[in-house]
């Protein structure tokens, strides 16, 4: 029982983590696998924020009164590691954009179809 | 200048001369004097250091250190001496040759063939001289690599195929097999330098000594120990210059020469016979010895039949080495030069019968010696040279071998021998009694009459330098007792 | 004040520069000057980096002034200069002969984005070598991936949309597993700090979160690197990506992983995760397949620019041999490969640069008869083959010589024999290549075509040149990755 509740934030992320990296593998269409890339990194987001908790402990802003704050140096690097991820995740649907310009589909399954039929030279 | 000066100035000479080559590519007469010049120059340099190895001396320069501990080294020792002397004496021979040849069947890229050529004596000399078993290695795969065109000159699909086997095995077995074989070399010893009475003594024992042998002698496969000897034959595709020289010369007695190195400098013979690690060798050695007789005799193609006569001459280098006796390994060193003089005349004559009359089979030769008897004459000196008939050089180096195996109580080798000796004759000889002794083929000799006004001898030039290096394997009988006086200090302790 | 900013103004330069970059939208040349002009001052610094550390000092410098545990700190070592003075010299070299190469190969109104996107590369892959920091790390890690994905999407086919595309999802999963394994080691010991982490770590470093973490890490970096099998990303971007960018990363993003790699491995944990773990075991176990299979994967190839990229996985195989050894030698001749196969690679994906140039192509029946027209370019082409076959007097010989010696120390038979195997492998699949430009005819009717342009050609010779003299002089080469494996290894 101890490790199913006394844990329950790290299960969240393994489900959180699992979920997404499934998607990733599983879906054909990308903007899925995108999605699933995301979800996979918030379940690491997730992961650092939980861990840097103190139990009793407020937020880590200086005010009268409290002594007990989590640890603000997890907060930090996820806001940094958030701003990779939009990064990502912007670039990817920037990509998929012209992918769907190039190929008139983002289904990975049908792309691959394309490309090892296709006329291309790299083949 | 020292000859430790001269001893990298063998070197440099075809280096520099090939640049010239290349900057003379315009002008043939111009080009081929430059060759002519360079190969002159450099004989006379390597021929100005015997007399100090002869004495004694052992030039040695450190020209740069690579890896810690391990440099591009220079050692002049008596083995090297006369294989520098040999490979660079023959040149000059064969660019005779060679300007007769390639101008006489009009071959396209003469510039590049020269230019490669030179730059393949250049590792030769290095093969000759180094130091240590790192820039042995070096100089030998550049040998590889600048023979590579050479032996695809003509560029079509069979000599792609041919270069294909050419370079394929070469590069395999030494990368394989031979790098390997120094590599461990250099963990047990911590030295790859050739020095007297071997560095791998008490270094290595038991199976290991056998294995380690066998990574450097199939490693060597120069060596043309079968079963890496396809290269050999598949080299043969290349204009007949290349074959005679580098064929049966420089390349085929670069990996001779290594086997009797790392024998003599990396072993020690002494150390091999107390091990009885190269007791699989003489078996192998024997084999091929033997076998490949068998092969060239099988052969109607006159080029084929003489590579594998060199498969076979090889492996009498390495069954003299494998003896691991004094006498033997003198007598290795005294057959590279004995067998260099008379297989080289009897490519020639297959050149110039070619040049003269396009024929390239054994049996289209019907009494082709009344047409062109002063090259078969001369096939007919080197086929008794290479048999072992006095008074021709090839007798003294078959004489010392056998003397090896008695040394070794190895009674069956003697016999090796003689029967081996039996085998060539029945492979070279047949060639000479057809040209003399058959008639002309009526039809063949009207056809080629009235193609061309009848078969003449060969050019000029490729007679000039048939009759010198038949008239060498007369000499060489004469001069023997110099080799092996040259040779007697290797086998010393 | 310029020599006490020494080890973080090759990082700020670059990427104060990326952004200035974009001013040129209307001016390729000027974009690519100011790529050009950058990238030769980095390899400047690093070059004096490199001098001052190499007396055994390492170079530490705080960023904003934080101390160390809490601040950011970069610290140049040995091993960090090394690297940082191959992706420099690399840099600095790629951008000479970028200039006519991007030209033909990418639109005249991206140009500009190109040369800020290598920018951000460049910085990221310098700051990766750089950083004492493992977050801060991650951030460059990114950087650097990042703007690879927009450098391989701007290739000339469709298909490099899709080779990005993957890559982006491969390389992003990689990152995440790395963010993990760092999370993990901050949860046990509190701190970011590589020096700090160095001390902290022996206490835990049997605790099963540590073990994670260390898988986390191997499997992200492996990612990166190219690790067999989670290479699958690598083939298709190296070869659908512009050919510049192809020869930039072959020779420096792998290399970078790599390092980081053995950073993690003999830095944080000194060598001593191949007690608890036996990635050591696993490693060195996927390099044996991949230096035997990914190079008989290359034989059959088509397309050169793929055979290179398998040809690369099968490289990095040698250099995870060397460090999963864990020996100085083994060590030694890791990271001494990191720097000869960044020549060799540079070199080849250059020249087939000029070959793309002329002939629009670089498969192979399109390359038949080309030494003729393309003298330079080809024998540019050869000398670099040889050098990855390990022909002696080339810098792949003197990585052979000291991966063999290396396993022979061990007594390792049978792995030497395969790394003997695979150089086999690769005569077969350059010789391929080489027969098919030297004897066949050029094609009834094909273009005329002449050799590459000067400014081309001289770079690439610069990298062959490269490959030839750090062969014969490697004093520079092997001195330093010796002291770096010593470092590493005693330290």
């Amino acid at each position: 029982m101890e490790t199913v509740i006394g844990l329950f934030n790290y299960w969240i992320v393994i489900v959180l983590m699992m979920a997404g990296f499934y998607i990733v593998i599983a879906q054909e269409n990308m903007i899925k696998k995108m999605v699933g890339l995301s979800i996979f990194q918030v379940a690491v987001f997730v992961f650092y924020i939980s861990m840097s908790n103190v139990f009793g402990g407020t937020a880590p802003i200086a005010a009268e009164g409290f002594t007990r704050y989590s640890n603000p140096l997890p907060h930090v690097l996820i806001l940094t590691a958030i701003v990779v991820g939009v990064a990502t995740t912007a670039l990817g649907l920037a990509l998929i954009v012209r992918i769907k310009e190039e190929f008139g589909t983002i289904e990975d399954d049908q792309i691959r179809d394309m490309e090892e039929h296709g006329e291309e030279s790299g083949a | 200048m020292t000859p430790e000066t001269l001893s990298q100035l063998a070197i440099a000479v075809p280096l520099i001369g090939s640049v010239f080559i290349l900057l003379a590519g315009k002008w043939p007469n111009l080009r081929e004097t430059v060759t002519l010049t360079t190969a002159v120059i450099m004989f006379v340099t390597v021929a100005s250091i015997t007399p100090a190895v002869l004495a004694g001396a052992r030039p040695d320069v450190v020209l740069w250190e690579i890896l810690p501990g391990l440099a591009i080294r220079l050692t002049i020792e008596p083995l090297g001496m006369l294989f520098g002397l040999v490979s660079s004496g023959l040149w000059i021979i064969n660019s005779v040759y060679s300007i007769g040849y390639m101008r006489g069947n009009r071959e396209a890229h003469q510039t590049r063939f020269y230019f490669f050529f030179a730059i393949a004596l250049a590792s030769a000399a290095g093969v000759a001289f180094s130091g240590n078993m790192l820039t042995l290695f070096i100089f030998y795969e550049i040998l590889t690599l600048s023979t590579y065109p050479l032996v695809t000159h003509h560029g079509d699909p069979a000599t792609m195929r041919s270069g294909r086997t050419y370079v394929g095995i070469l590069l395999s077995t030494s990368i394989g097999l031979l790098l390997f074989g120094m590599i461990w070399t250099w963990h047990l010893t911590g030295t790859l330098d050739f020095k007297q009475g071997g560095i791998l003594e008490g270094k290595v024992e038991g199976i290991m000594v056998a294995v380690l042998l066998a990574l450097y002698m199939f490693g060597i496969g120069k060596a043309a120990l079968m079963p890496v000897h396809r290269w050999l034959p598949a080299a043969m595709v290349a204009p007949t210059p290349v074959s005679a020289l580098l064929h049966a010369v420089a390349v085929v007695k670069a990996g001779v020469f290594t086997v009797l190195k790392v024998v003599v400098y990396i072993f020690g013979y002494e150390f091999l016979a107390e091990t009885s690690a190269s007791d699989w060798l003489m078996i192998a050695a024997a084999g091929t010895l033997l076998f490949s007789s068998i092969v060239a005799m099988r052969k109607d193609n006159l080029k084929a039949r003489l590579a594998y006569s060199t498969v076979s001459q090889l492996s009498y280098i390495v069954l003299g080495a494998a003896l691991a006796t004094a006498a033997g390994i003198v007598g290795g060193g005294m057959h590279l030069a004995m067998h260099a003089m008379g297989k080289i005349t009897l490519f020639f004559c297959a050149g110039a019968i070619y040049t003269a009359a396009h024929k390239t089979e054994i049996s289209q030769l019907n009494g082709i010696g009344r047409t062109m008897p002063i090259t078969m004459g001369a096939f007919a000196v080197a086929s008794l040279s290479i048999i072992g008939i006095p008074p021709l050089g090839g007798t003294w180096s078959k004489f010392h071998l056998m003397m090896g195996a008695a040394e070794a109580d190895q009674i069956i080798y003697v016999a090796v021998f003689m029967l081996s000796s039996l085998l060539s004759a029945a492979y070279l000889i047949p060639v000479v009694t057809r040209a003399f002794l058959r008639p002309p083929d009526a039809k063949s000799a009207g056809a080629a009459a009235t193609a061309e006004g009848g078969i003449r001898e060969a050019p000029l030039p490729c007679l000039i330098a048939i009759c010198a290096t038949a008239a060498g394997a007369f000499a060489l009988f004469f001069y023997a007792g110099d080799i092996a006086q040259l040779l007697e200090p290797i086998t010393a302790n | 004040m310029i020599s006490a900013n020494l080890p973080i103004l090759h990082v700020i330069v670059p990427l104060i520069g990326a952004p200035l970059g974009l001013m040129f939208r209307r001016s390729p040349t000027g974009a690519w000057l100011l790529a050009l002009i950058i990238s030769w001052f980095t390899l400047a610094d690093s070059l004096a980096l490199l001098l001052i550390v190499s007396g055994g000092e390492a170079v530490s410098y705080e960023i904003g002034d934080w101390a160390a545990p809490w601040g950011i700190e970069y610290r140049v070592d040995m091993l960090a200069a090394y690297l940082i003075v191959i992706v420099s010299g690399i840099g600095a070299v790629t951008m000479l002969y970028a200039r006519q190469s991007v030209e033909a190969e990418i639109p005249r109104d991206r140009i500009y984005l190109f040369y800020t996107m290598y920018l951000l590369t460049l910085s990221g892959l310098l700051g990766i070598a750089t950083t004492g920091d493992t977050f801060n790390l991650f951030v460059f890690l990114e950087i650097s991936s990042l703007s690879t994905y927009v450098m391989v999407s701007l290739g000339a086919e469709r298909r490099a949309l899709t080779a990005a595309f993957r890559y982006l999802v491969l390389g992003t999963l990689g990152a995440t597993f790395y963010v993990i394994g760092v999370g993990l080691m901050y949860q046990m010991t509190g701190t970011l700090n590589m020096a700090d982490l160095v001390n902290r770590l022996p206490e835990v470093a049997e605790t099963r979160t540590i073990l994670a973490a260390v898988a986390f890490l191997t499997v992200g970096i492996g990612l990166k690197l190219g690790l067999f099998p989670v290479h699958v990303w690598l083939p298709n971007a190296y070869t659908y990506a512009p050919s510049v960018v192809t020869a930039f990363l072959a020779a420096t993003a792998t290399k970078v992983a790599v390092y980081v790699l053995v950073r993690i491995y003999y830095t944080l944990f000194k060598g001593g995760v191949f007690e608890t773990l036996p990635v050591d075991e696993i490693l060195l176990a996927l390099s044996i397949v991949a230096i035997v299979a990914m190079s008989a994967v290359a034989i059959f190839q088509t397309n050169v620019k793929r055979l290179l990229a398998y040809s690369s996985v099968a490289q990095i195989g040698y250099m995870l041999i060397g460090i999963s050894l864990a020996t100085i030698t083994g060590l030694t001749a890791g990271i001494l490969h990191l720097f000869n196969h960044a020549l060799m690679k540079g070199a080849l994906f250059l020249a087939l640069g000029c070959v793309f140039f002329r002939i629009r192509s670089v498969n192979v029946d399109d390359m038949a008869g080309l030494a003729k027209v393309m003298p330079w370019t080809m024998a540019a082409f050869v000398t670099g083959g040889l050098s990855l076959i390990g022909i002696p007097l080339t810098v792949g010989f003197v990585s052979k010589w000291y991966l063999i010696l290396a396993t022979l120390e061990k007594e390792w038979w049978p792995l030497a024999a395969a790394i003997l195997f695979s150089s086999l492998l690769a005569v077969i699949y350059m010789w391929r290549v080489i027969e098919v430009a030297y004897f066949r005819e050029r094609p009834a009717g094909a273009v005329s075509i002449g050799e590459a342009p000067l400014a081309m050609l001289v770079p690439m010779w610069v990298l062959v040149g490269a490959n030839v003299y750090f062969g014969i002089d490697t004093d520079l080469t092997v001195g330093t990755a010796r002291a770096a494996a010593a470092l590493l290894m005693g330290g």
